[in-house]
């Protein structure tokens, strides 16, 4: 084994205080992106979760929403038109939209409002842990999710509750279906849905489309919007997806503001590595141009300063790994994830240890300039 | 007459710019040979560091053309000299310039490793090179434990592992009492006189004088009375050993 790795790491331990503010740097840029890019990544997760559980293979939208929560209607009648293409299995009516709910105390808190039609299988409660969701068809009951309890003011499945001056029981209980703006979804049955969101029974949010097995999509598509027209779009269930992402990523801000945090991370990052490891390499100029006065090529020198960097890179990707590890648990169950993937790992590590590798080039290229026979003229 | 191994001819050499430019070097004609002890001797400030360095491949010339071992170091760039060093230049300075990091063994070893030797074998030939200088029982000592003498024989035993032409040392008993300078010059002279190799030793130290084949005087960046030139030979009593 050659030295270069002994007099790397020599050099690293040697100078202790150097080589923890070094690893900071790293752990604080490494965590920095981890988390902006964990948001970003859980937020582009939690924005689709109700297109993701939708059973829907088509989404007629109005023209022009941008996103599942977005206010504008179409007619309700084109489900007829679109149920006679052929090719379409099944046509359901969504309703969904904002309301009130009021706990006994006379507090207010708004509310997203999913109607469900109990006959079709488009949209309903998943994960449902209590209470039977059935029991929606009946007036007067909802679904909520249990980690909402306290922003619902209920305790349990059975407690009461007021949407616009109705009052509602809770009838199922969910367990994580949690929407990423903090107004609690609230599942009820269809009518009941346009009542709470003053929607009239001519119009819907959505339509929701089922094909048949052998159905070619395409040209379902194309049929569709040949007979419905102007108003209205047909996206898949991707696209539906995609525009959403891009609309709360994107067209809000979010996802620019999580990418600017990350990019200033790895500037902070890159900056603090570059110069720790810049002057422990001009510390060490003695030995380096001790081992240049010995004959050795300029590469051995590069390779024991970025052994240097990529030991700082590995060491602080996995205490920055380990914290990581850490905040991914602590919010998994909250109103936004902090999602960090393999791939995230992987591109993290990856990052990292470029980061520390352009350090390292950053320290050759200075030292570089300075003649190693002056360090034995004095 | 013994082979030459480096020949430097008419060498100048201007330090610095502008205001603080320097002549160290006024036109220089020096050789030295196989087997012979050469000690260069002059008042601070004549420029002896800056000879042995444009010798040794680590500094150029202004003008004037330096030969190792055949091969004229004129047009060579900077990876093309640290390979004639490599090849056949070993360095001992005045402070040792020891690795603080690593035992005596692994700062031998360097000098192979830069080599490309690794492993068990470079241990071995490092462990035999220390015991050269009579260090074996050293090798694993870092050299903050160890005394001046010490670790200027471990910074010789690294000069000498890859078996360089030529060792070029620069003031290397001034930090040393008598007793551990002549120490050091006898491993030197044991250097040039049993295995065969040129040594040039900068000093102003006159204790070691009695271990010279020839005396080089400088001054101001010009040679004076180099007697060997002259054909009259210093014939000292060579009573050092190897240890
Ligand atoms: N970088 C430099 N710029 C300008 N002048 C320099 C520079 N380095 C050395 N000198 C000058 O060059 C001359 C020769 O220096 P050199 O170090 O070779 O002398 P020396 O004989 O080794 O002295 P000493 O016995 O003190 O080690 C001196 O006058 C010195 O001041
Ligand atoms: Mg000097």
């Amino acid at each position: 084994m050659s030295l270069v790795m002994t007099l790397a790491t020599r050099n690293l331990l040697h100078d202790r205080l150097r080589f923890v503010a070094t690893l900071i740097g790293i752990v604080f840029s490494v965590v920095l992106v981890m988390i902006q890019m964990g948001l970003y990544f859980g937020f582009g997760h939690m924005v689709t979760t109700m297109i993701d559980h939708a059973n829907a293979d088509l989404w007629v939208l109005p023209k022009g929403a941008k996103s599942f929560e977005d206010p504008s209607l179409l007619e309700v009648k084109l489900r007829d038109k679109v149920a006679s293409v052929n090719g379409v299995a099944s046509v359901v009516p969504l309703v969904i939209g904002f309301s009130d709910w009021r706990i006994e105390s006379g507090e207010v808190t708004p509310v997203f409002i999913v109607g469900v039609d109990l006959k079709a299988d488009a949209l309903r409660p998943w994960n449902v842990v209590e209470g039977d969701v059935r029991a929606l068809s009946q007036w007067g009951t909802v679904a909520v999710d249990r980690t909402y309890f306290g922003r619902l003011g209920i305790k349990k499945l059975g407690d009461t509750a007021e949407i616009r001056g109705h009052k509602v029981k809770v009838a199922a209980l969910t367990d994580g279906i949690r929407s990423f703006t903090t107004t609690p979804y609230v599942f009820v049955d269809q009518k009941e849905a346009r009542f709470y969101t003053g929607t009239f029974p001519s119009k819907a949010s959505d339509l929701i489309i089922r094909l048949k097995p052998d159905a070619d999509r395409a040209k379902v598509i194309q049929d569709i919007r040949d007979r419905i027209g102007g108003d209205t779009e047909v996206l898949t269930t991707n696209e539906f997806r995609n525009r959403s992402r891009s609309f709360w990523l994107f067209g809000t801000g979010a996802g620019a503001a999580l990418f600017a945090g990350a990019i200033l991370g790895v500037i902070v990052g890159t900056v603090i590595v570059a110069q720790t490891l810049y002057s422990s390499t001009k510390d060490h100029l003695s030995e380096f141009a001790t081992l240049r006065a010995m004959g050795s090529s300029n590469n051995y020198i590069y390779s024991v300063i970025i052994y240097q960097a990529l030991l700082n890179a590995v060491i602080g990707f996995i205490i920055a790994g380990a914290i990581g590890y850490v905040v991914v648990r602590a919010t998994e169950r909250s109103a936004l994830p902090i999602m960090i993937s393999p791939w995230l790992v992987a591109a993290l590590l990856l990052l990292t240890i470029v980061m520390c590798v352009v350090s390292g080039i950053v320290a050759i290229i200075r030292v570089v300039r300075i003649d190693p026979a002056s360090v034995f003229m004095r | 007459m013994n082979e030459i191994i480096i020949e430097a001819k008419a060498i100048k050499k201007t330090l610095g710019r502008g205001a603080g430019e320097v002549q160290a070097l006024r036109g220089i004609d020096l050789a030295l040979r196989k087997g012979e002890l050469t000690l260069l001797m002059g008042p601070s400030g004549s420029g002896k560091t800056t000879l042995l360095l444009i010798l040794g491949c680590m500094l150029t010339p202004s003008s004037g053309t330096v030969t190792v071992c055949g091969t004229t170091t004129s047009n060579a760039d900077k990876e093309a000299l640290a390979r004639i060093r490599r090849d056949h230049i070993g360095f001992v300075f005045q402070s040792y310039h020891l690795f603080p990091t690593m035992t005596a063994r692994q700062n031998v070893q360097l000098a192979l490793d830069i080599r490309g030797q690794h492993g068990r074998d470079a241990a071995r030939k490092s462990h035999e090179a220390l015991g050269l200088v009579g260090l074996e029982k050293r090798a694993r000592s870092l050299p903050d434990s160890l005394s001046g003498g010490e670790q200027q024989r471990v910074a010789i035993a690294r000069a000498f592992v890859a078996n360089p032409s030529v060792i070029l040392a620069d003031e290397p008993t001034s930090a040393l009492d008598g007793e551990n300078g002549r120490a050091i010059m006898r491993i030197l002279a044991d250097i040039a006189h049993k295995r065969d190799r040129a040594v040039l030793v900068v000093t102003h130290d006159p204790r070691i004088v009695s271990f010279a084949d020839r005396i080089i005087r400088i001054e101001d960046g010009v040679l004076a009375d180099d007697k060997s030139e002259e054909g009259e030979r210093l014939r000292l009593p060579k009573t050092a050993s190897w240890p």
